[in-house]
């Protein structure tokens, strides 16, 4: 435009033209279509591949084969019973670890002498894989359900912890304030100020625990279970049935799913005020 | 009842916030405090609140509260202080849940707090359906359901607008209109002030001191005329020349901070 001669730009001046429009993009919606679209296209492509023989179904069975495999697991009656051990596990690990973590975090929150001593503790404990402290829970607890439960639980305590003082210490303190002003008492500050004030935080941790409870669980019932969806799919690596061993994953993302799902609607219904 | 503030002195660490201020805000009295920024007028507030300690000094009362008084030291916030997940009708029933009130009594206590600052038809929102304005309207409501002796009001417009200031401004000289309620008011626009209170406490900046106290002379209802505007505005002029020195080292003070 620079280079243009001065004759040129008088004519220009004359001119009406449109401001262009520079504020395109940066605003990604929540059209999930796209999403379900790009899902069935890789499905068919995968049983494209598994039914014309590109890949040997060994290695990468077609998910026509893992979805028979689901379905004779289920009409078996093996699924439930795989299924439900896992979900005795991390339904009990989880409500453990997660009541100890709200009350710890709380703690750590409110208190100065907690806050001490928990930081600390938490920080040096919460790096360590906690399925490494599986053999010593055994050892402790027997080898019964009771040490895959209580490594569940400790790695959803730790995170818990965290996520509920993090959310504590984020509640704005001039609620804390005002509710102080009105002279209400510690409790109900407690329960109508801080405790929806870091339900954000608490529930986002949720999330979070849900899937270490997931890869815990797992991870236990491969080292040492019976039954359970880590000790399926771990059996049919060893038997090289691999349709068995993507049944099981699906099932494990599947229930993944569930829970996100179900963290979800809380969310929807807890912080409906945001 | 009169709140006196005794000697306060105040550091934050190694900071002087205030040294030794001293006055009194007698029943019914609207004080205004005004002075540098950061010269420990909030400061002052949450002392005089009971909210924060001093270093040395003290807030204190004389007289009893009104008898029907809930909390006879009621706070206004700048930044309202809603509790967000609360509909207007529960923050404004809040400091109420933990008095001897019983549930028809705390009703109607709401339903007239919630008439008089016009929120009647909002009691069901939530404060992130509403303006600025309206939910300034829900702290004071909320003040006005524990029937202050006293309102300590921080800078409570100014998060506002000018046109919504106004509006609140007018509402505020309707709410201290008979007397029965004296406020602290602090704020940093001397308009405001002038409008407002009986007296103005001009603090130096920090560590704030009493500067002066000015007193105004006209009743608030005066106040609104026309011929009352050129008196207001060379109160105004006194109080900024009070200030304006201090202001401006204050200003480049916090600009090297």
């Amino acid at each position: 435009m620079l280079d243009r001669a001065p004759q040129e730009l008088q004519a220009d001046e004359s001119k009406l033209r449109p401001v262009a429009f520079r504020g395109a993009g940066f605003t990604p919606g929540g059209g999930r279509t796209s999403g379900w679209i790009a899902l069935a296209l890789v499905l068919a492509l995968w049983q494209l591949a598994g039914s014309a023989g590109w890949v040997n179904p060994l290695f990468l069975p077609a998910p026509s084969a893992i979805a028979v495999a689901i379905y004779k697991l289920a009409v078996s009656g093996a699924l439930w019973q795989h299924v439900s051990a896992s979900v005795v596990r991390i339904g009990s690990g989880w409500l453990i670890g997660t009541v100890a973590g709200v009350i710890v975090g709380f703690a750590i929150g409110l208190s100065t002498l907690a806050r001490g001593v928990g930081i600390t503790f938490i920080s040096a404990l919460f790096p360590i894989p906690k399925i490494a402290l599986l053999p010593l829970l055994i050892l402790w607890l027997g080898i019964g359900e009771e040490p895959k439960i209580a490594t569940i639980a400790l790695g959803v305590f730790f995170s818990t912890a965290i996520s509920v003082y993090s959310g504590v210490d984020a509640v704005p303190r001039n609620l804390i304030r005002m509710a102080q002003s009105f002279n209400v008492p510690f409790h109900a500050i407690v329960r109508r100020v801080v405790w929806p004030g870091a339900l954000p935080s608490i529930l986002a941790g949720f999330r979070i625990t849900a899937s270490v409870a997931l890869l815990l669980v797992v991870s236990a019932e491969m080292i040492g279970a019976q039954f359970g969806i880590g000790a399926f799919v771990l059996q049919a690596g060893n038997l090289m049935q691999t349709d068995q061993l993507l049944a099981g994953v699906v099932i494990l993302s599947l229930f993944g799913l569930a829970v996100g799902k179900a963290i979800n609607v809380l969310e929807a219904r807890l912080l409906h005020w945001r | 009842m009169d709140l006196i503030a005794d000697h306060i002195s105040h550091r934050f660490g190694s900071l002087d916030v205030l040294d030794n201020v001293s006055f009194t805000v007698a029943s019914g009295e609207v004080v205004a405090i005004v002075g540098p920024s950061g010269c420990g007028k909030s400061t002052l507030l949450s002392i005089l609140g009971g909210l924060l300690r001093p270093s040395a000094g003290a807030a204190e009362l004389r007289g009893a509260p009104p008898a029907d008084s809930l909390n006879p030291l009621t706070f206004v916030f700048q930044d309202f202080a809603l509790l967000p997940w609360c509909t207007v009708k529960a923050n404004v029933e809040f400091p109420l849940s933990h008095t001897a009130l019983d549930a028809a009594a705390r009703r109607a206590v709401v339903d007239d707090a919630l008439r008089r600052t016009g929120l009647s038809d909002f009691r069901s929102a939530y404060p992130k359906q509403l303006s600025g304005g309206m939910r300034q309207r829900v702290g004071i409501a909320r003040a006005l359901a524990v029937r202050p002796a006293i309102l300590l009001m921080d800078e409570p417009l100014s998060a506002l607008d000018s046109q919504t200031r106004e509006l609140l401004m007018e509402d505020f000289i309707g709410l201290l209109a008979d007397g029965a309620m004296g406020a602290v008011y602090v704020t940093h626009n001397l308009e405001e002030a002038v409008r407002l209170a009986d007296r103005v406490v001009v603090l130096s900046r920090r560590p704030g001191r009493v500067r002066e106290v000015v007193t105004i002379s006209m009743t608030r209802a005066e106040r609104g005329g026309i011929d009352a505007r050129g008196k207001l505005l060379a109160l105004q002029n006194q109080l900024w020349s009070l200030i304006r020195e201090e202001a401006i080292d204050a200003e480049r003070e916090v600009q090297h901070a």
